[in-house]
């Protein structure tokens, strides 16, 4: 059950100058489709916005490209830079 | 619950992805065509279609969702079928005239079914003629340079020496004939990008245009070629000017292995997807001409003014060698030609240099002892004679089979252009200056033809 989980999880990053509004938009898109963010972690350097999140699809109702569409489309609105990838991309790369 | 990965670990890749250019260079289905021999013309090329077909649209969706799913840009994707050379052999039966005409028909049917499936490269039209010549080599290789000015995806290869066997001489001055026929049937001798000769081709090397599907392969399998000289270079910059030679082995290394493991990622998941057997990844660094995508940059930010400067050749073992150990680290599949790839044209930085001088035909001789590069890209005068290209495809040949490595030759010589023009191949074949050749003749060393013996150390192998 926690392997199907784990397999559902997507590593959310945004990068941009900041502004208010940023986390209410990002997290507004994954609220809608009942996406649950699992870990969070948010910087401001020097009017820099950057946040990475880890939020699990297997709980919502959209798949990856659709989420990744979405939340690009909000970025441009936001003035920001979404990427949306795999967590297993993440595991090749950073784990033996 | 603690973090799965650190902000550190996860902003890391993503740079790479979104601002170093890191990305599959290419996924390389593998594809077996011997089913498809036959002595009926129509039933061969019909079995070609429809097989190139299937296998075309398998590849597609399975990269298209692969790319989606993990967010990660796979640059081409390419096809590489049994050699040619072989489909045709029961093909001659008819006559010489007739087999070359249905090979440059075959060659048709596949570019056409490559173009219209979004395949950018079919490698394969191929001949293995490094001890000698069967009819159904002669017929490829006295149709390339048809074969290549009526299509647009097609690749071919001829493989003219081997450690095991030596070198065909008389192959290499045939192939040096063609070469110049290629680059005179096509615009800017364009066809040459599309055709090398090579040395111990591999059987699974993913990369274009030295791409076939060998006899040891499984029916359809999936190779992968990794790109990412921009991580690397991002990465020693990070150190600055001030570390040790070790430490930029080991901090290559890492990134190596990282680049390998996404290759390797997304391979097994494309070859899942597809319902084929994953093949291997190919360790080395492919630059493209973009700025920031540059094996000759790397060079650079080591230290050295330009790729080509003295140092060169100490740089790039560094560099390959530690390319080499992080990728064996990070995959049990390796394959391909695994090394790293200096294409004059394709690397910016590469141009660049040899705009300057510091990259003329003689450095790129003494840097293929440490790559699996040959002398690959390079632009030179459109009037260079058949026997001088023959004595370059020669030295290249003879590194190879003393060195027992992969190399290759891919010139185009330019048809009207002089040393120092500037030529535009254009797209990921990049511009470059066309290149100085050494005027002295060696016309009757060439001339002498025949085979030259393997080395001694094939005798290591009984």
């Amino acid at each position: 059950m926690d392997k199907n989980r784990n397999e559902e999880l997507v590593v959310i990053s945004i990068i941009g100058a900041d502004r208010p509004g940023i986390v209410a938009g990002i997290t507004a898109v994954l609220a809608k489709h009942n996406v649950n963010i699992v870990d969070i972690a948010q910087t401001v350097v020097r009017g820099i916005f950057s946040m990475i999140m880890v939020a699990d699809l297997s709980t919502g109702n959209i798949d990856l490209p659709k989420l990744r569409e979405e939340l690009s489309m909000k970025g441009r609105e936001l003035g920001v830079e979404v990427s949306v990838n795999h967590i297993d991309v993440f595991k090749a790369m950073q784990r033996v | 619950m603690p973090r799965i990965f650190s902000p550190e670990e996860i902003s890391e890749v993503v740079e790479m992805l979104l601002f170093q250019d890191l990305d599959i260079r290419s996924v390389t289905l593998g594809l077996n065509l011997q089913d498809c021999i036959s002595s009926n013309e129509d039933e061969t090329i019909l079995c070609i279609e429809e097989k190139l077909s299937l296998y075309s649209k398998k590849l597609v969706k399975a990269v298209d969702n692969v790319s989606k799913k993990y967010g990660v840009r796979i640059v081409t994707k390419r096809i590489a079928v049994t050699p040619i050379s072989i489909i045709v052999e029961p093909l001659i039966r008819k006559g010489f005239e007739e087999a070359c005409r249905i090979a440059i028909d075959i060659a048709k049917a596949l570019d056409r079914i490559a173009i219209v499936n979004h395949i950018d490269y079919v490698g394969g039209y191929a001949a293995f003629i490094h001890k000698g010549f069967t009819q159904g080599d002669k017929v490829v290789i006295e149709t390339l340079p048809k074969a290549l000015s009526v299509t647009q995806t097609l690749a071919g290869m001829v493989n003219a020496a081997s450690t095991s066997t030596g070198i065909n001489v008389d192959g290499v001055i045939d192939v040096s004939r063609k070469i110049l026929e290629i680059a005179n049937s096509t615009p800017k001798g364009l066809g040459c990008t599309r055709f090398t000769v090579m040395a111990n081709a591999p059987e699974d090397n993913p990369f274009m245009p030295g791409a076939y599907h060998g006899l040891g392969e499984p029916e359809a399998v999936v190779n992968v070629a990794v790109s990412g000289p921009g991580v690397i270079e991002a990465a020693i910059n990070r150190l600055g000017e001030k570390v040790d030679m070790r430490t930029l082995h080991d901090t290559i290394k890492r990134t190596a292995f990282k680049i390998t493991r996404l290759g390797e990622l997304v391979g097994r998941e494309v070859a899942k997807e597809a319902g084929v057997s994953f093949g291997i990844v190919d360790l080395s660094l492919a630059p493209s001409p973009k700025i920031g995508d540059s094996v000759a940059r790397i060079l650079e930010v080591m230290g050295l003014e330009y790729a080509g400067s003295p140092g060169s050749i100490a740089a790039l073992y560094l560099l390959v060698d530690a390319v080499k150990k992080g990728g064996a680290m990070a995959t049990s599949s390796i394959g391909g030609l695994s090394g790293a790839f200096i294409p004059v044209s394709e690397d910016w930085d590469m141009t660049k240099a040899a705009e300057v001088g510091a990259i003329t035909i003689d450095r790129l001789e003494a840097m293929m002892t440490v790559c699996n590069t040959g002398i690959d890209m390079v632009a030179i005068p459109g009037d260079t004679p058949m026997e001088t290209i023959a004595a370059m495809i020669l030295d290249v040949m003879a590194a190879a089979i003393a060195l027992d490595k992969t190399l290759g030759v891919r010139i185009i010589p330019v048809p009207g252009a002089k040393a120092g023009d500037k030529v535009d191949f254009g797209g990921l074949l990049g511009s470059t200056i066309v290149m100085d050749v050494a005027k002295f003749n060696s016309r009757k060393f060439v001339e002498r033809g025949g085979l030259i013996p393997p080395p001694i150390r094939r005798l290591d192998k009984g």
